[in-house]
Parts: structure tokens; C-alpha cells; sequence
């Protein structure tokens, strides 16, 4: 009996061990000291930090609505609660005043903040973990040009478990490696570059993919698209396969918010407006250039309503006479829209996807795409949330999605009710 | 990959886009751009049916554009609004502003009558003002005949009373907000539901002034500091 126990809590003893080294082992990799480079405030370091800052669209997140720029404050909603984004001027007390680039590189490469207080992964470190030494330099030279702004930091506010620091620690053990691309030499310079954008700074990885349980990402899935924590979008997924044109129309749709095929809307507008508009027509080729080598799409099977045929008939015909009364002056009798004006709903990817919601969100919303440099004022979407019932709205989503040759299955008032 | 920047002026040009942002566009190709807004605040901002969505015809440029800044900044909230505005540039949106502007402002009738004793109380308030309130005239900022003074105070006559009290309610709990110091928050809070029903009311069912334009500017000081007025 006395010797069961003993061999019991020895073993218990032995996987605790087991397990706290688990957890402490990538705290032992990561102790060692990191150099701290002296800050180059040259005005050339600085524009290429600002350039790199917004190929990472740190000011998306580092930003309050009614904030001033990178003091942060600004509500990440993710499904365990929601976190904070920091201040990264470089005020004293509550940003980034006393950090070294070292300190800094230590948050983009390890997830770790100046105290060594794990980062939360809402804070995309596990693409920055990408990022070189020499351009994490920059963006910190950059932001330590910024004027200071006073804005503390707000405690994150997430539910149980979750708000454990081992819940954090045992996250990180899973799903956290500290990375670094290796540049493959059997691709062109251009892919490399493109690599070393979509995976790292850009963080595309972050919305394009499918999320488990624990808001990890599945590397066999990454960029299978899916829907996007806490904002009620559907990130669509990224894909090879496109033939020259489609390749090139992309470039133009995240340069300048519009293309032939398709305006970007919610997120990505949003992504367009603060930061890939700024960036240099190389890197956006680039960037064009290694998604067309991400494998090509297969067809996720189409879980959605199924109509009884002659439901779905009448939903068409319902659905035909709101879409001439409302739509077609803009969008075109058959769908064919205006190239770059009014997106065509024919063979349009939005208007296609298996998950009706960013479409229903277009119709009930409206919606702009951004101002760029190449679309100054952008024509836009008028919302029919006031003048559109349920029924109404989930008959002419039905026909567009299902006339002209699109075939991707009928919508209901549910879904319309939906709300996130 | 081929080279696609230089497509863009061919591109821009196909979509009736001047490149230069400083051109301003024709009412035409402005119009065509703001379906969006026209879907609520109706052909060329005069409301179309709906209560609770004002006109905003002739309105001054400088307030249109200041509420464009607020649902940006979360300050009026508006799921619609905020999501239409969020990445539209600072020269568009005081354009867009601009153009509604420059039209004619319109009036719609009253729809519910009200008491003759709730309409002095709304008179009272209109042009004196309660100093135990500490509460100003309406007229001590929105202009002798409320229709507003340019460029950053809106006129009142013309709107709903469902719309102006809607407003007022929404001050009072912190749902709308203007720039610190925020004048009209600081108002709102010193009235209450029935003074507030009163003095819409009473806006509601004056007469249509002759000349609706918003005054050129103010005869005196603002008796409280706003901070909308830069």
C-alpha cells in the first residue's frame, strides 16, 4: 500500500517535472542576452522604418479610433475576451520611451515584452517572428521618431481560463517557435521577398486561415481562409493557380482597393486604406508573385440551406425582380457590373463563396472601398438594411449567387438575422 | 509579372477619377459616388421618409464634416455610418461634406400636434433660454431664425421632432458626442424629457423661414465654449 503511493507520487512527481520543463524550455532558449544596436535616426532609416510599419499595418491595431497615431488603446476582440494594443511612441511612462532595439526585437521575435512578460498572440509574433533583426531595427527607429503620447497601458480582459498566465505559457509551448524564413534558393528573388511579406510583416496568415479551438493556426491550412475572429467577416482564402490576368488584377485590387473583378471590402479595406496602398509596386508584385505559388484552391465541399426545388424557384423569381428594381442599374442586367466602378456579381468570388456572410454584409451594410492614391473617391455600396426585409434580402442574395452561371446555393431570412 | 503602374492613369480614367485630388469633381460624378448616403438622407441629402434619418441638405460644410469625424472616432455611433466612413480620406469626406452643403435645405411638416402649454414651454426655451437650467437660448448659437450659422453650427429648423429629440436623448447618455468641450453634451444633460419634447416640439412647428440658408456668422460670442467651433 505504502510503496503503491511512493510509486504514485513518484510518478506524478516525475510528470509534473516533465511538464514544467516542457513549459520553462522555451524560456531557457530565449534567456540569452540580445544586443541592443544603437538607434540610427538617420532620416533614411527612419522612412524605411515607417515604410516597413505599414507593411505590417502596426497602426491598424496600435491605433484608438479617437486615438492619436501608434498610443494604441485600441480593442482586439478575440473569442477568449478581448486584449489591449500598446502604446508604441516613445513616451517614458506608458510606451516605448525607455525600450532598446533590443527590447524591441525581443516582442517582434520572441512574443516577449521588455519585462519578459509573455505577449499575447493577438499581437501576430508568430508571423513578426519573420521579421530580420535589421528591419525590426527600422520600424524602431521609426516609431522612436514618433512624437510620445501619454497612453497607459489597459489590462487585458479575457474569460477563464484563459486569463492564466500558465493558460499563456502552455499556448505558447504548443503553438509558438521562434522563427526566421530561410530564403529558398531554388525560387526567384522576387518569390523570396513575397515570402518574406505574406509570412512575416503582412501577416495575411493571421485572417486567411482557419483557426482551431485555441486560436492556433493549422500550418496544413493556412490560407484556407475562414471566418474572422470577433469581427464578423469571412477572410476568403488565398490561392495559386490564377492565370496571368487574375494575377495582375490582384496587384491593382490591393494597391489601389479596386479591380476589373472585385472591390475589397470590411477588413481588407480597411488593410488596403492603411497600409498595402504605400507599398512599392516590386513588393506588392512580390507579394502577387508567392501567392500564386500557395497551392491552388480545392473546392471545400458547400455545407450551406438546401431548397426543395420549387422553393428555390420561387426565391429565384423573387429574388430577379428585387435584384432589377434595386441592383441593376449598377451592377448590370446580367450581373457584368462596371470594371472598377461597380463589381461585377458574375463569376465574383465574394458573391460565391461558400459562406454567404460577407455578401450579406455587403447588402445589409453597404460599403466603401478605400481612398487610395489610385481611387481617390471610390464609388460605393448602398446599404438595404431599412429598406429590405429578411426574405427580401436572402431572395435577391439567392439569385445573384445562383444566376449568370454562378451556382453557390440559395440564402435564408436566417442567415440575414444573423447577427456576431 | 508584367508591369501594371502605369496602367493606372488608363484605369483611373475608366473610372472617372481624376488622379489629383485637388480637382474637385462635378456634381454629377460626386453624385454617383454618394448612392450610399442617398440610400438614407435621400436625393441630394433632402430625407426621404424614414424619421430618424435627418436631412442634411444645406446644412454648413464645417458641421457635416466635423460629424463625419465623430462616427470615425466613435464619438456618434452609427453601425452604417461608421462602417461607410472608416476608410475614406479627409479630402473626400469634407468634399462629400461640401456637396450637400451647397444644396437646398428642406422641410417637412409635423406629424403629431402637441399642447398649447408644451409649445410656450418650448418657445421659452428656444428664445430666452432657463438660467436656472443654465440653459442658453437656442438661438444664442443656432441663429436668430435656427437655421444655423456657418461653417460649423447646424441649423435645426427643418428636422423632425422625432430626430432632434432622438439627438438630444442620445447626448444625454453619451451616445452622441462632439469635440471637447463638448457645448451641446453640456446642454442636453441640463434638460430633461419634457423640456426636450417641448423644445422640439416647438422647432417643428414653426413656419419654414424665406431664406433657410445658415447665417454668415454670429452677432455675439458663444455663451458656452464648443468645441466644434475651431
Amino acid at each position: 500500500m505504502r510503496r503503491g503511493l511512493l510509486i504514485g507520487g513518484g510518478a506524478l512527481a516525475a510528470v509534473l517535472a516533465a511538464a514544467a520543463l516542457w513549459l520553462a524550455w522555451p524560456d531557457l532558449l530565449e534567456s540569452g542576452e540580445i544586443e541592443p544596436a544603437p538607434v540610427d535616426t538617420s532620416p533614411e532609416q527612419i522612412a524605411r522604418g515607417e515604410y516597413l510599419a505599414r507593411a505590417g499595418n502596426c497602426i491598424g491595431c496600435h491605433t484608438r479610433r479617437d486615438g492619436e497615431p501608434y498610443a494604441g488603446g485600441r480593442a482586439i476582440r478575440t473569442p477568449f475576451g478581448n486584449v489591449f494594443s500598446t502604446n508604441l511612441t516613445p513616451d517614458e511612462e506608458t510606451g516605448l520611451g525607455t525600450w532598446t532595439s533590443a527590447d524591441f526585437w525581443r516582442a517582434m521575435h520572441h512574443g516577449r515584452s521588455k519585462d519578459g512578460r509573455r505577449l499575447y498572440p493577438a499581437f501576430p509574433y508568430t508571423s513578426y517572428t519573420h521579421v530580420t533583426r535589421e528591419d525590426s531595427d527600422a520600424i524602431f527607429a521609426f516609431l522612436k521618431s514618433l512624437p510620445p503620447v501619454r497612453s497607459p497601458r489597459i489590462e487585458p480582459d479575457l474569460r477563464f481560463p484563459y486569463n492564466l498566465p500558465l493558460a499563456l505559457a502552455v499556448w505558447r509551448a504548443l503553438f509558438f517557435e521562434p522563427g526566421g524564413l530561410e530564403p529558398d534558393p531554388s525560387r526567384s528573388e522576387q518569390w523570396n521577398r513575397g515570402a518574406y511579406l505574406v509570412e512575416g510583416l503582412a501577416h495575411c496568415k493571421a485572417c486567411h486561415s482557419p483557426r482551431g479551438r485555441l486560436g492556433a493556426i493549422d500550418s496544413e491550412q493556412a490560407y484556407g481562409g475562414g471566418e474572422i475572429p470577433g469581427l464578423g467577416w469571412e477572410a476568403p482564402p488565398l490561392h495559386g493557380g490564377m492565370s496571368d490576368g487574375e494575377a495582375k488584377d490582384l496587384a491593382v485590387l490591393l494597391s489601389t482597393g479596386v479591380s476589373r473583378r472585385t472591390a475589397v471590402t470590411g477588413p481588407m479595406a480597411e488593410v488596403v486604406f492603411h497600409s498595402l496602398q504605400y507599398l512599392s509596386e516590386r513588393d506588392i508584385d512580390a507579394i502577387v508573385d508567392y501567392v500564386q505559388s500557395l497551392p491552388a484552391r480545392s473546392r471545400a465541399p458547400v455545407r450551406g440551406p438546401v431548397l426543395a426545388p420549387g422553393r428555390m424557384q420561387n426565391r429565384m423569381l423573387a429574388g430577379a425582380r428585387l435584384y432589377a428594381e434595386h441592383c441593376a442599374d449598377c451592377h448590370g442586367t446580367n450581373g457584368e457590373g462596371e470594371p472598377y466602378v461597380y463589381p461585377p456579381l458574375a463569376g465574383n468570388a465574394l458573391v460565391t463563396s461558400p459562406s454567404p456572410t460577407n455578401a450579406i454584409r455587403n447588402v445589409l451594410l453597404g460599403g466603401y472601398p478605400p481612398s487610395t492614391a489610385g481611387n481617390p473617391r471610390p464609388h460605393g455600396m448602398p446599404p438595404f438594411a431599412h429598406s429590405l426585409t429578411a426574405a427580401e434580402a436572402a431572395a435577391v442574395l439567392t439569385y445573384v449567387r445562383n444566376a449568370w452561371g454562378n451556382a453557390a446555393g440559395p440564402v435564408t431570412p436566417e442567415q440575414i438575422n444573423r447577427r456576431d | 509579372m508584367p508591369h501594371w503602374k502605369p496602367l493606372l492613369p488608363a484605369l483611373a480614367l475608366l473610372a472617372l477619377c481624376p488622379l489629383a485630388e485637388g480637382d474637385p469633381l462635378d456634381d454629377e460624378a460626386l453624385v454617383e459616388r454618394l448612392a450610399p448616403c442617398a440610400a438614407c438622407h435621400g436625393e441630394s441629402g433632402r430625407s426621404a421618409s424614414e424619421v430618424y434619418f435627418p436631412s442634411i441638405a444645406g446644412k454648413p460644410a464645417g458641421y457635416l464634416y466635423a460629424q463625419l469625424e465623430n462616427y470615425r472616432a466613435g464619438r456618434r455611433r452609427h453601425t452604417i455610418m461608421e462602417g461607410l466612413l472608416a476608410n475614406l480620406s479627409e479630402s473626400y469626406l469634407k468634399e462629400i461634406a461640401a456637396y450637400y452643403a451647397r444644396q437646398e435645405p428642406k422641410w417637412t411638416p409635423p406629424s403629431h400636434p402637441r399642447s398649447d402649454e408644451e409649445l410656450a414651454r418650448g418657445r421659452e426655451l428656444i428664445e430666452d433660454g432657463d438660467a436656472d437650467l443654465g440653459v442658453p437660448s437656442c438661438r444664442a448659437c443656432h441663429g436668430e431664425t435656427l437655421t444655423g450659422v456657418a461653417p460649423y453650427i447646424p441649423g435645426l429648423v427643418g428636422l423632425r421632432p422625432e430626430y432632434l429629440s432622438a439627438q438630444l436623448a442620445a447626448w444625454r447618455t453619451g451616445a452622441r458626442r462632439a469635440a471637447e468641450p463638448d457645448c451641446m453634451g453640456e446642454i442636453a444633460r441640463r434638460l430633461d424629457r419634457d423640456d426636450i419634447h417641448a423644445l422640439t416640439a416647438w422647432i417643428a412647428s414653426r413656419p419654414y423661414p424665406e431664406d433657410p440658408r445658415p447665417a454668415a456668422s454670429l452677432p455675439h460670442d458663444l455663451p458656452l465654449e464648443c468645441g466644434v467651433v475651431r
